[in-house]
């Protein structure tokens, strides 16, 4: 019992990781109704920035944690630029495979930068963490936690209660209307972006303690992430975190007791699980292309 | 007549040269090209780069396969170039099993695999496809490196054997040459046979492939299955070259060398494919240096794929086919085809459709609640009311594009109710849509083509391409567009569009057609055109039930009108009478 209690806070710590790439899987998918295959490498940018600030050039914790959210700030408005905005009048194939290249020029332009030694990035506290009862609360996976739940909050604060947030979504929902309607749809996309950029970037940061720093992990979390959301159902975000919650879950205790080399086979199972049996995912109802 | 232009007869169209006549300069240019690779003494770099393109080459004519052709996407071919490779390398190292067996066995298991994935997966939109396969790679080489008892893990395999036949390093180069010669002919012809228009139509339009009787997820599946299978040839051919295969060589990184290669080249077309393959394997021989640097090189490969992608999105190739397009000789078509034959089929009784209490709702909009049609054989039937009063859902849900939520739909006495759209296709229904759905990058022959081999048309003969093409060209004689049957889809007006999605429709000879509002957006004199098509179809007995707009075409096209409003069935009836109707009136007037 004690064991089950211990996987499952390591679980609902990785999968809060998982559900906020998920988050922005979903916001860039609703906003252009495009898949962002290099959603994961934000995570990887966002934790290799980190490793320079807080480790190489030494700085203060809270300041390295700016700048790289603030460098992932520009990392999302250059991709827009560069990758999507151009294409945005192709069919959803070209952007895949455009999303795609820079998924793998970012992954191995880091390696190129830093070589293939993953690196170690130290948590935020000195405190490693809290005996509760029989469970050991990791700091870490705390603080992720905490943080994926202000994120929630904000997310519907921000969606809901604010004008802002009712613009982008009236652009997902309808291009055409919302331009007429005064609204810039290539702000809106811009907006979009970047804020994918950051949540992805933080979730990236969060996650660096647990895990080595390395090339490898943006493609790790963008499968776990997009499993996912299709286990939430492709579009909606309640889906998206319940979707990386469950996976976090189901992969730590998976790994605990299966298999620790296949733990990343997990998520692809579960995800072909969902495929054959509920392709539209626990909350989603997509209907098919309108004739 | 100049000399530059060349009138093709219908007599030509309908007996072209034999294809082993039209096509033996390819295979005697293969012969040669494997003579030389037989009897040429290279040194053993240059034929290790050789043997590298020539296996890479087969794996990426998968990809122009499933990605050119059907445009679906494959991101695991290097898994797939795997299971062909450790299947050659485990049996003929370990088990000392055949090669050609090894060889075999690799390419069903990778068959097998392609098949399996893509039923998993390809119902569903292209995202899944690219996430699953990423995945199915991560997983495949995941069991590389860890299932040691079986693959030696990260140590590889090595001494991996060749066929008796070819020993030495030359002769097995040269057999693998002659494998590519044969792929690379059954790749190139793939787009003129069935399966291959099937494919484009697919990649093109998705619903109006069904409509024309594709069946939309098993060709998907062929395509995948076909990408799959040359993936594991390359492979087992690969791990006899190089008698030595490790997990690294199979990676996420190799599929996207190869997905590089084949955008690169031009994914259309396998000559593009070759292209691309051979330029990624000769660039990075020439600039050695750059490999010092890990990562560099994939960095720039997802550069490259960025540019090519934004720039040059039909690669090498498709740069240098639109540029010698232009000076191409354009064949002339003769303007009088034979006359079209409709024969509609008459199995059933006096009519031809029942629809009885078909409904649709979406969540708790009732689009269509109860509604009854009747569609009597040989007539033209109109279905008319004001906007959104479901009229195009009616339509859907008979063509089978949305499931209905209750009720039976009767096709000339076959319930049809839950077939999927291409096995109402086969049944005897045909259509065209509101918004025209062509396949654009197909000329209008090629289009009108893919109607005519409608399963169950009995008018085709044998469905052989003499008898399609002839069909075609007088569907196409018969809306007026004869002539210019070879010019592609994007040369044509908005209303020349509108003709030969009809022609498509009357080629493949349904018994019951549907046009969704074919008058909207003509001008006036384009509009009495279709008014005289309408009635050229009529008197051929073909059975029509019509949605549009335009009351005068309606009043004197239709002896038989249907009216909804609001999802509901407010009147039905003899023409005039119905459009005296009160209710129908209002519906469209309003009242006071």
């Amino acid at each position: 019992m004690d064991l089950v209690l211990q996987l499952l806070f390591t679980g609902i710590g990785i999968g809060a990781v998982y559900a906020l790439v998920a988050l922005g899987f979903v916001l860039i998918f609703r906003a252009t109704n495009v898949v962002n295959f290099a959603q994961g490498e934000f995570s990887m940018v966002a934790a290799y920035l980190m490793v320079v600030f807080a480790v190489d050039l030494a700085l203060p914790y809270w300041l390295s944690f700016l700048l790289a959210l603030a460098g992932m700030a520009v990392l999302g408005a250059v991709f827009n630029l560069g990758v999507y905005y151009p294409l945005r009048h192709r069919t959803y194939l070209p952007v895949i495979i455009a999303t795609i290249g820079a998924s793998i020029l970012m992954a191995n332009g880091v390696l190129a930068l830093y070589g293939p030694q993953p690196q170690v990035l130290e948590g935020w506290f000195e405190t490693p963490g809290i005996q509760l009862g029989p469970v050991y609360l990791d700091s870490q996976y705390l603080l992720i936690i905490v943080v994926t739940m202000i994120l929630v909050a904000f997310n519907y604060w921000f969606f809901e209660k604010t004008m802002l947030g009712k613009k982008l979504q009236a652009t997902s929902q309808d291009k055409e209307m919302a331009s007429l309607l005064g609204i810039s749809v290539s702000t809106m996309i811009m907006i979009t972006f970047i804020y994918s950029a950051v949540l992805g970037g933080l979730a990236g940061i969060l996650v660096a303690p647990i895990l080595f720093v390395s090339i490898q992990m943006g493609s790790t979390i963008a499968l776990k992430a997009f499993a996912a959301t299709i286990i939430g159902g492709f579009g909606d975000v309640t889906g998206a975190i319940i979707g990386g919650l469950s996976l976090g879950i189901i992969e730590t205790f998976g790994a605990a007791y299966i298999s620790v080399p296949y733990k990343d086979a997990f998520a692809f199972l579960v995800l072909v699980m969902f495929l054959v049996f509920r392709p539209q995912g626990i909350f989603g109802e997509r209907v098919a292309e309108k004739a | 007549m100049s000399s530059t232009e060349h009138v093709q007869t219908i007599e030509q169209l309908a007996r072209p040269t034999p294809l082993l006549i039209r096509h033996s300069p390819y295979f005697i240019g293969a012969a040669i090209v494997v003579a030389l690779a037989a009897s040429a003494s290279f040194d053993g770099y240059i034929l290790n780069i050789l043997m590298q393109a020539t296996t890479f080459a087969i794996a990426v004519f998968g990809l122009s396969v499933v990605l050119g052709l059907c445009g679906q996407i494959n991101l695991a071919q290097a898994a797939f170039f795997g299971f062909g490779a450790y299947a050659v390398g485990i049996g003929t190292a370990d088990y000392q099993i055949s090669y050609w067996l090894c060889l075999l066995a690799g390419c069903i298991m990778a068959l097998l695999a392609g098949a399996v994935l893509g039923m998993s997966t390809l119902r569903l939109g292209g995202h899944y496809l690219a996430m699953v396969t990423i995945s199915f790679q991560q997983i495949v080489t995941l069991v590389m490196i860890n299932a040691i008892w079986l693959t030696h893990g990260p140590d590889g395999v090595g001494k991996i054997g060749r066929p008796a036949l070819f020993q030495s390093s030359q002769s097995y180069l040269a057999f693998c040459v002659a494998m590519l010669a044969l792929v690379g002919y059954l790749v190139w012809h793939l787009p003129d046979t069935r399966l291959g228009r099937a494919m484009r139509a697919v990649r093109d339009n998705e619903l109006a492939a069904g409509v024309n009787g594709i069946d939309v997820f098993r060709t998907k599946i062929y395509a995948f299955a076909i990408c799959a299978v040359l993936g594991g040839l390359g492979g087992g051919l690969f791990a006899g070259g190089f008698a030595y295969i490790s997990p690294d060589q199979f990676s996420f990184a190799e599929s996207i060398v190869f997905l590089t290669m084949s955008l690169l080249g031009g994914v259309a077309s396998p000559i593009g494919s070759a292209i691309g393959t051979g330029l990624l394997i000769l660039i990075p021989e020439w600039l050695r240096f750059l490999k010092s640097v890990p990562g560099l090189y994939l960095a720039i490969y997802g550069l490259s794929v960025i540019l090519i992608i934004r720039y040059m999105p039909d690669g090498i190739w498709g740069f240098v086919t639109t540029f010698f397009d232009r000076f191409r000789r354009k064949v002339k078509l003769p303007a009088e085809g034979l006359p079209l034959v409709l024969a509609p089929a008459k199995t059933g009784g006096d009519m031809v459709l029942e629809v009885t209490g078909l409904a649709k709702h979406f969540g708790g909009l009732k689009a269509v609640d109860n509604v009854d049609i009747a569609v009597r054989r040989g007539g033209v039937h109109a279905l008319i009311g004001p906007n959104g009063s479901g009229k195009t859902t009616t339509l859907n849900v008979l063509s089978g594009l949305y499931e209905a939520t209750a009720g039976r739909v009767l096709l000339d006495g076959t319930d049809v109710t839950t077939m999927p759209p291409h096995l109402r296709a086969a049944a005897g229904l045909g259509r065209t849509f509101q918004n025209i759905r062509l396949f654009r990058s197909m000329t209008a022959l090629e289009n009108v083509i893919i109607g005519a081999e409608r399963p169950g048309n009995t008018l085709i003969g044998n469905g052989g391409e003499a008898a399609l093409t002839l069909r075609a060209m007088a569907a196409l004689a018969f809306v007026g567009l004869g002539p210019r049957a070879n010019e592609l889809i994007s040369s044509f007006s908005y209303g020349h569009q509108r003709l030969i999605e009809i022609a498509r429709a009357l080629a493949a000879n349904p018994t019951l057609l549907l046009l969704d509002e074919p008058a909207a957006g003509l001008n006036s004199t384009e509009k009495l055109e279709l008014h005289e098509l309408l009635k050229r179809i009529a008197a051929q007995g073909l059975t029509i039930l019509i949605i549009d707009h335009d009351m005068t075409l309606v009043s004197e096209a239709a002896q038989h009108i249907t009216v909804l409003n609001f999802g509901r069935r407010i009147a039905d009836g003899e023409s005039m009478a119905v459009l005296r109707h009160p209710d129908v009136v209002s519906a469209y007037l309003g009242t006071d």
